[in-house]
């Protein structure tokens, strides 16, 4: 029962905090359930990331596997609840006043000074999963080295090509079996 | 534009529907295929006008969107039902996909495939983290506030709340509305 409150809690407060969308909680994110409470290992969380890149629907629906990895089914509904929710009760109040301050100065200001803030926040998460799925201090050399060079590789093609991420994210794991095992 | 609203029922089904294909993110695109294209529910202006709301509030873009699409449609019950019908298939895939992880993950051919996987969506949040901040890392006083909250919060581990109760009102007070030239 305690641990189903400490999800909501975590997973309450991300929800109000993903500003510029769920990338942004990611570190906070990655902090909390690896570090803080040890619900899941930091590989289990960059894999349940990655699972949730492959899924249709909003990408960030994998935190319920966060929640079924800390406490069964019960913890899965209770941590999609609480990311989802709060933020979109303040979205559906939120968009009846909005029309009155369509004209107001500062509603640009509020977007164009929080742009960079949020790309602060992705790029900790690039790092709070590519810490342990890219660069990892207890794989040997020639794992990271396959791991960076598919990281890097995806970011080129990405930019390169009108690509299917889906796509590329499987041909990853395809690589990774020919690749990665036993090494 | 269509007068008559649609019932929740048919809300739910187009937005599952989207919730079921939309592979590999980008998932806007998608809802703006769909209920400006398709359905005709919104006008391309509305839709703009929803997802600057959806942007600019904490949550989910996509979800935000859903919620404020929904709401203009068939008011409460249709906010819920688009919502729902972008989340649940998702959610159905990844408790699948997450019980073969549970179960599998130590099998050093899916391990190794994991590995690749979870390589490859790094490199995905890095290409998505350069494609939209393009224009913040060109321009240095926004790449200050980039970098600043990397650091705060990636690698000082500065907790989300506290870090952008420093960092936002600076970055938003920096890009205050200018004062016309005198009239």
């Amino acid at each position: 029962m305690r641990e189903i409150v400490s999800l909501l809690n975590v997973f309450c407060l991300l929800s109000l905090l993903a500003v510029g969308g769920g990338s942004a909680v990611l570190p906070q994110m990655e902090h909390e359930t690896v570090t803080v409470h040890e619900w899941v290992s930091a590989t289990d969380f960059a894999t349940i990331y990655s699972l949730g890149q492959m899924a249709p629907g909003p990408n960030m629906t994998m935190v319920g596997l966060i929640g079924y990895k800390a406490s069964g089914l019960a913890g899965m509904l209770v941590v999609l609840l609480a990311f989802y929710l709060p933020s979109s009760f303040l979205t559906y109040g939120a968009s009846h006043i909005w029309d009155a301050f369509k004209d107001n100065p500062w509603r640009d200001s509020i977007q164009k000074g929080m742009a960079p803030v949020t790309i602060g926040l992705m790029l900790a998460g690039v790092h709070a999963v590519g810490k342990t799925a890219s660069y990892n201090p207890e794989h040997s050399l020639h794992f990271n080295a396959i791991t960076v060079a598919v990281g890097l590789a995806v970011t080129g093609i990405l930019f390169a090509k009108h690509i299917n991420p889906a796509v590329l994210i499987l041909v990853g794991g395809v690589v990774g079996w020919f690749c990665l095992r036993g090494v | 534009m269509n007068t008559s609203s649609p019932a929740p029922a048919a809300i739910f089904a187009a937005f599952f529907r989207i919730g079921v294909t939309s592979f590999g993110g980008g998932l806007v695109a998608y809802l703006r295929d769909e209920i400006v294209t398709n359905k005709r529910w919104m006008s391309e202006d509305e839709f703009l006008a929803a997802l600057e709301i959806g942007q600019t509030l904490p949550g989910l873009n996509s979800v935000n969107v859903a919620i404020i699409a929904g709401r203009k449609l068939a008011g409460p019950a249709g906010a819920i039902a688009a919502a729902l019908g972008l989340v649940i298939p998702g959610a159905v895939i990844l408790c699948i996909l997450g019980f073969l992880y549970v179960r599998f993950h130590k099998n050093p051919d899916v391990a190794a495939a994991l590995a690749g996987i979870a390589a490859a969506a790094v490199g995905l949040l890095l290409q998505v983290t350069l494609k939209i901040g393009a224009r913040q890392f060109l321009n240095p006083l926004d790449l200050v506030f980039v970098l600043l909250t990397f650091v705060l919060v990636g690698l000082c581990h500065v907790s989300l709340p506290v870090a952008l109760f420093l960092i936002a009102p600076c970055a938003i007070i920096l890009h205050r509305p200018r004062k016309e030239v005198s009239k």
